[in-house]
C-alpha cells in the first residue's frame, strides 16, 4: 500500500505556546487512520495544517511522494483534500445542494444565471454514490445534526477528495445515525480514499480503524495497527507521563459540612437526573468526554441555561436559581471555559475585571464609583494572585492567558463564592502557568471553599481532585474517590448505559433515547 | 510575556485611542482653518454662534445615540422621539396651560418612558435594536401627529420658553460672550453625561455591556435592567432636545424629527464611538457632530449647493470610519 499523505517533523507554534513539534503522520489510501491524543495533544492543529487552515512553522507535507506547500483552505481542495470539522461549517438557510456547491455553482446564460437544475443533479449523483437518500433541495437548518454531517462529507467528496479528515465525527450522533456514518466510511474506504479519523471513543476504533497514530504534548508517540494493539497500551501511550506521582493526598472531608448539593438535575438530552454534592475545602473534579454534559451541568447550576427540574441546596437550604444572578446571590461563582467570550471583559482593564461582579460594593451615593477603593483591591488582588500586569489599569486582552484565568479568579474571589465552579481552567494556559493555577486551586480549597472543576484533561483532574464524577452522555456514570486511575475513569466515560442498550435491540434506530 | 513589553503595547494602544479623538480635533480645526481663508465671513462672531446654535439639538440627540451605541445597540427613535417629548411639552403648556417648569419635566419624563419602552423590547424581549428602536421611530412619528391633530403647536401662552434655547445666560453675565442658552445646555448636557459614563456604576455597565454581555451576565448583574436604564437615560436626554427644537422654533413642529437620527449617528461615528459597542467617548460625539455643522455652515457660506454638502457629509463617515478600521487593525 502506499502512502497519500505523509507529514513529516511538522512543527508549529501559536504566541506563547508550542502547539507541534516534531509531528509525524502517514496516511494509505483506502485506510482509515485513528488520530488519538488527549485534548491538547495537537491532532487537530495537525489535521487544519493539512487542510491548509494553519500554515506550518516547519516540516514537510508529501503528497503521493512529492512534496507540496498548502496554504490555503482552497488549495487543499484542490489536492483532494477534504475536512468535517468538529462544528459544521454549513449555512443553515441554504439547501443541501447550494451548501455543497457554495462559491461553484453552475451557471447557465453566458454566466449570469445559477443553474440551479444542473446543481442539484450534480448534488443528487453524490449523494447516490454514498447511498444516501436525501433531497439535496432540502434547507439545512431544517436537517438532523447527522444528515447535515452527511451534506459535509457530501460537500467534501463534491472536490474530489482523496483525503478525508474528520474531527470528531461522532461527538453528537446516537447509534443508528453512527452506524450510518460508519457505513458511508466503509464505501468511502474502498472506493480508495483515505479517512483520518479524530475521536475520542475507543469502541469506534476497533469498529473502523485500520492504524492508529497516538500523539501527546504536540509530538509523535507512535502508530500501531488498531485491531491487534490493546486499548489499555493505546491509553497508555496517549497518558505517558507517570502522574500518578504527583497526585496529592487526598485529604477526608467525609466530617465536613456539605456546601452545595444537587438533587436529580435535568435538561433535555445534555443532562440526565444529575446528582451530587460537594463539601467544605472538597475539590470535586468533573471528568468525561466531549459532550458528556459536564458545562452543561456547571450552566444549570449557575443559571446560565434553563434546566428542566432538578433541586440546588446550600448548607441543605433549597435555593431558587433562575438566573446567574441567583447564584451568585446564593454564593456561587463560575468561571466559563471560554474566557475570552463569556468570563471577562476584555476590552476593558484589570481593575473593571475584578470588580465587574460587585460594582455595587463599590457604588456610593447617585452610583458614583469609587474608583480608589476598586484600585486598592485590584492591587491587593494583583499581589495576592502574582497577576503579571504593569498595572491595574491594563487592558485584559493585552495579559497573558494564565493572567486573564487569574483575574476571572479574582473576580469571584472578591464576590467571597463559598462555591466556585471551574470549567477548563486551564485551558489555553501554558505548563508553568497551569501549576500556578493548581496551587492556587488548592489554597482556595484549604481556605474552606467547595470547589469544582470540570477538565478535559485526565491528567488535571487526578492531580486536583478529592474525588472525581465521571459523566457520559448527559449522566453521571460514577463518582470515583481520589485515587482513582485512568483506566477506571476512562471506563465510566465510556459507560454509555442506554447506547448499550440500542444495541442490544438494533431494529429500533435510536431516535427517541429510552427514558 | 514580561512586564515592559505589555506596558509597551499598553501606551501604543492608549496612544492610539488618543489618536483617534486628536485626529477627528484636528480635522475639525483643518475645517475651520480652511472655511476661514476661503470666506471672511465665516469667522465671524455671530457665524461661530450660529454654528454651535446649529450643533445644539443634533449635538444633544447625538449623546443620547451615543450612551445606546456604546452598550452595543443602536437608537433610531431619538429623532421622532425628540419630536414627540416637543409635542408633550406643547400639549401641557399650550394646551393645558400648565407652568413652563412641568411641561420641561413632562418631555423629558416622556423621553425617559419611551427610553424605558425601546429598553425594555430590546433587553426584555430581546428585540434586535435596530429593529425596535425602528418601530419605535415610526409610533413615535404616528403619535406626534395624532396628539397634535397634524398641526403645530405654538408656545406663545408660555412667555420664556423660547428663552430655553434662545436667551443668553451667559449673554447677561459676561456681555460680550452672547452664547446661547441652547448652546450652554448642550454642554452641560455633555459634562453630565461624561460624568455618569466615566464615574458612575450606569456608565460603567455601559461599556460593560457592549464589551461582553454574556460576561457582565455571567458576573451575576441583572444586565436587562441597566440595558433598559440606559435607553431611558438617552430617552430623557432626547426630551431635552425635543425642549431646545421648540423653544427654537416657538413651536412643536409634528412633522419634523425623521432624518434627526441619522445625523446624530453620523456624528457619534465621526466621533469615534464604535457601533460595535464597549468604545466612545462623549467628547468626541461632540466634536463629530461640530464637524457636521462647520462643514454645512461652511460650505453653504461657501455657496457649495445643498446636495454637495451631503455628499460631502456622507463621505466624512466613510473615511472617519475607515481611519477607525486602520488604527484598530494596526494593534
Amino acid at each position: 500500500m502506499n502512502a497519500v499523505v505523509v507529514m513529516k517533523d511538522i512543527e508549529k507554534s501559536f504566541p506563547g505556546v508550542r502547539a507541534l513539534h516534531n509531528a509525524q503522520l502517514e496516511l494509505r489510501s483506502g485506510e482509515v487512520h485513528a488520530l488519538m491524543g488527549e485534548n491538547g495533544a495537537g491532532k487537530s492543529t495537525m489535521m487544519k495544517i493539512l487542510a491548509g487552515i494553519y500554515r506550518r512553522d516547519g516540516g514537510e507535507i508529501l503528497l503521493d511522494g512529492k512534496p507540496v506547500d498548502i496554504n490555503s483552505p482552497r488549495q487543499a481542495q484542490d489536492l483532494g483534500i477534504g475536512i468535517i470539522h468538529q462544528e459544521l461549517n454549513l449555512m443553515p438557510h441554504l439547501t443541501a445542494a447550494q451548501n455543497m456547491f457554495i462559491g461553484r455553482e453552475p451557471r447557465k446564460a453566458a454566466g449570469l444565471l445559477l443553474d440551479e437544475g444542473k446543481l442539484n443533479g450534480q448534488a443528487a449523483e453524490i449523494f447516490a454514490s454514498m447511498h444516501l437518500k436525501l433531497d439535496p433541495r432540502t434547507l439545512v437548518g431544517g436537517l438532523t445534526i447527522a444528515r447535515q454531517q452527511m451534506v459535509e462529507i457530501a460537500k467534501a467528496l463534491s472536490y474530489r477528495s482523496r483525503v478525508l479528515i474528520m474531527d470528531e465525527p461522532t461527538a453528537a450522533l446516537n447509534d443508528a445515525e453512527i452506524n450510518e456514518l460508519f457505513a458511508i466510511i466503509a464505501r468511502l474506504k474502498a472506493e480508495g480514499v483515505g479517512i483520518v479519523y479524530i475521536s475520542h471513543k475507543m469502541d469506534e476504533l476497533k469498529r473502523i480503524a485500520d492504524r492508529v497514530t497516538i500523539m501527546r504534548d504536540g509530538e509523535y508517540i507512535g502508530t500501531v495497527p488498531a485491531e491487534t494493539t490493546p486499548v489499555e497500551k493505546i491509553i497508555s501511550m496517549m497518558v505517558g507521563r507517570a502522574l500518578t506521582d504527583e497526585r496529592p493526598d487526598v485529604p477526608d472531608h467525609s466530617n465536613s459540612e456539605v456546601v452545595l448539593e444537587v438533587r436529580n438535575l435535568n435538561r433535555g438530552a445534555t443532562i440526565r437526573d444529575v446528582s451530587f454534592s460537594v463539601r467544605k475545602g472538597e475539590i470535586l473534579g468533573f471528568a468525561g468526554l466531549m459532550g458528556a454534559g459536564r458545562t452543561e451541568v456547571a450552566r444549570a447550576i449557575f443559571g446560565a441555561d434553563r434546566r428542566d427540574g432538578g433541586d440546588i441546596f446550600m448548607h441543605g437550604k433549597k435555593v431558587d436559581i433562575h438566573m446567574p444572578q441567583d447564584a451568585v446571590r446564593a454564593g456561587i461563582g463560575y468561571l466559563s471555559e471560554d474566557r475570552k467570550h463569556f468570563g471577562l471583559a476584555t476590552g476593558m482593564d484589570v481593575r473593571n475585571n475584578v470588580v465587574l461582579a460587585s460594582l455595587r460594593r463599590f457604588t456610593g451615593p447617585g452610583g458614583l464609583l469609587k474608583e480608589a477603593a476598586m484600585h486598592d483591591v485590584a492591587v491587593r488582588y494583583i499581589d495576592q494572585l502574582a497577576i503579571k500586569t504593569p498595572s491595574d489599569k491594563q487592558e485584559v486582552r493585552l495579559l497573558s492567558g494564565g493572567n486573564q484565568q487569574k483575574i476571572v479568579i479574582a473576580k469571584w474571589l472578591l464576590r467571597d463564592c463559598e462555591v466556585l465552579i471551574f470549567d477548563e481552567p486551564t485551558r489555553g494556559i501554558d505548563v508553568g502557568a497551569k501549576n500556578e493555577i493548581y496551587k492556587l486551586l488548592n489554597a482556595l480549597a484549604q481556605q474552606g471553599r467547595a470547589i469544582i472543576v470540570i477538565s478535559s484533561e485526565l491528567p488535571e483532574v487526578l492531580r486536583l481532585s478529592h474525588r472525581i464524577a465521571v459523566m457520559c452522555e448527559g449522566r453521571l456514570t460514577g463518582i470515583l474517590s481520589g485515587g482513582a486511575s485512568q483506566e477506571e475513569i476512562m471506563h465510566l466515560a465510556t459507560l454509555r448505559g442506554e447506547g448499550a442498550n440500542n444495541n442490544n435491540k438494533q431494529t429500533k434506530p435510536a431516535k427517541g433515547e429510552a427514558k | 510575556m514580561s512586564a515592559t513589553a505589555s506596558s509597551g503595547t499598553a501606551s501604543i494602544g492608549s496612544k492610539f485611542s488618543g489618536a483617534h479623538r486628536l485626529l477627528a480635533f484636528a480635522s475639525l480645526i483643518a475645517l475651520v482653518l480652511v472655511f476661514s481663508l476661503a470666506s471672511p465671513n465665516f469667522m465671524q462672531t455671530s457665524n461661530i454662534i450660529a454654528i454651535l446654535q446649529a450643533t445644539s439639538v443634533n449635538g444633544v440627540l447625538a449623546i443620547a445615540a451615543t450612551l445606546v451605541i456604546i452598550t452595543g445597540g443602536i437608537d433610531l427613535s431619538v429623532g421622532t422621539l425628540m419630536t414627540f417629548c416637543a409635542v408633550i411639552a406643547g400639549v401641557v403648556l399650550t394646551f393645558w396651560g400648565m407652568p413652563l417648569g412641568l411641561g420641561v419635566l413632562a418631555a423629558i419624563l416622556a423621553g425617559a418612558a419611551s427610553g424605558t419602552l425601546s429598553g425594555t423590547f430590546v433587553a426584555k424581549l430581546k428585540i434586535p435594536p435596530f429593529i425596535a428602536t425602528l418601530g419605535m421611530m415610526l409610533i413615535l412619528k404616528g403619535l406626534s401627529l395624532v396628539i397634535s391633530g397634524t398641526r403645530p403647536i405654538y408656545f406663545n401662552g408660555t412667555p420664556g420658553f423660547t428663552q430655553i434655547s434662545q436667551g443668553s445666560l451667559i449673554g447677561t453675565v459676561i456681555p460680550g460672550l452672547p452664547i446661547p442658552n441652547g448652546v450652554l445646555i448642550l454642554f452641560l448636557v455633555a459634562i453630565a453625561t461624561s460624568f455618569i459614563l466615566e464615574r458612575t456604576i450606569l456608565g460603567r455597565f455601559t461599556f460593560a455591556l457592549g464589551s461582553n454581555e454574556e460576561a457582565v451576565r455571567l458576573s451575576g448583574v441583572n444586565t436587562d435592567r441597566w440595558k433598559i436604564a440606559v435607553y431611558a437615560l438617552a430617552g430623557g436626554i432626547c426630551g431635552i432636545a425635543g425642549l431646545l427644537i421648540a423653544s427654537r422654533l416657538n413651536s412643536a413642529q409634528p412633522a419634523l424629527g425623521q432624518g434627526y437620527e441619522l445625523d446624530a449617528i453620523a456624528a457619534v461615528v465621526i466621533g469615534g464611538t464604535s457601533l460595535s459597542g464597549g468604545r466612545g467617548t462623549i467628547i468626541g460625539t461632540l466634536i463629530g457632530a461640530l464637524i457636521i455643522s462647520v462643514l454645512a455652515n461652511g460650505l453653504r457660506i461657501l455657496s457649495v449647493a445643498q446636495e454637495w454638502q451631503t455628499v460631502v457629509t456622507g463621505s466624512i463617515i466613510i473615511l472617519a470610519v475607515y481611519t477607525d478600521i486602520l488604527r484598530r487593525r494596526r494593534l
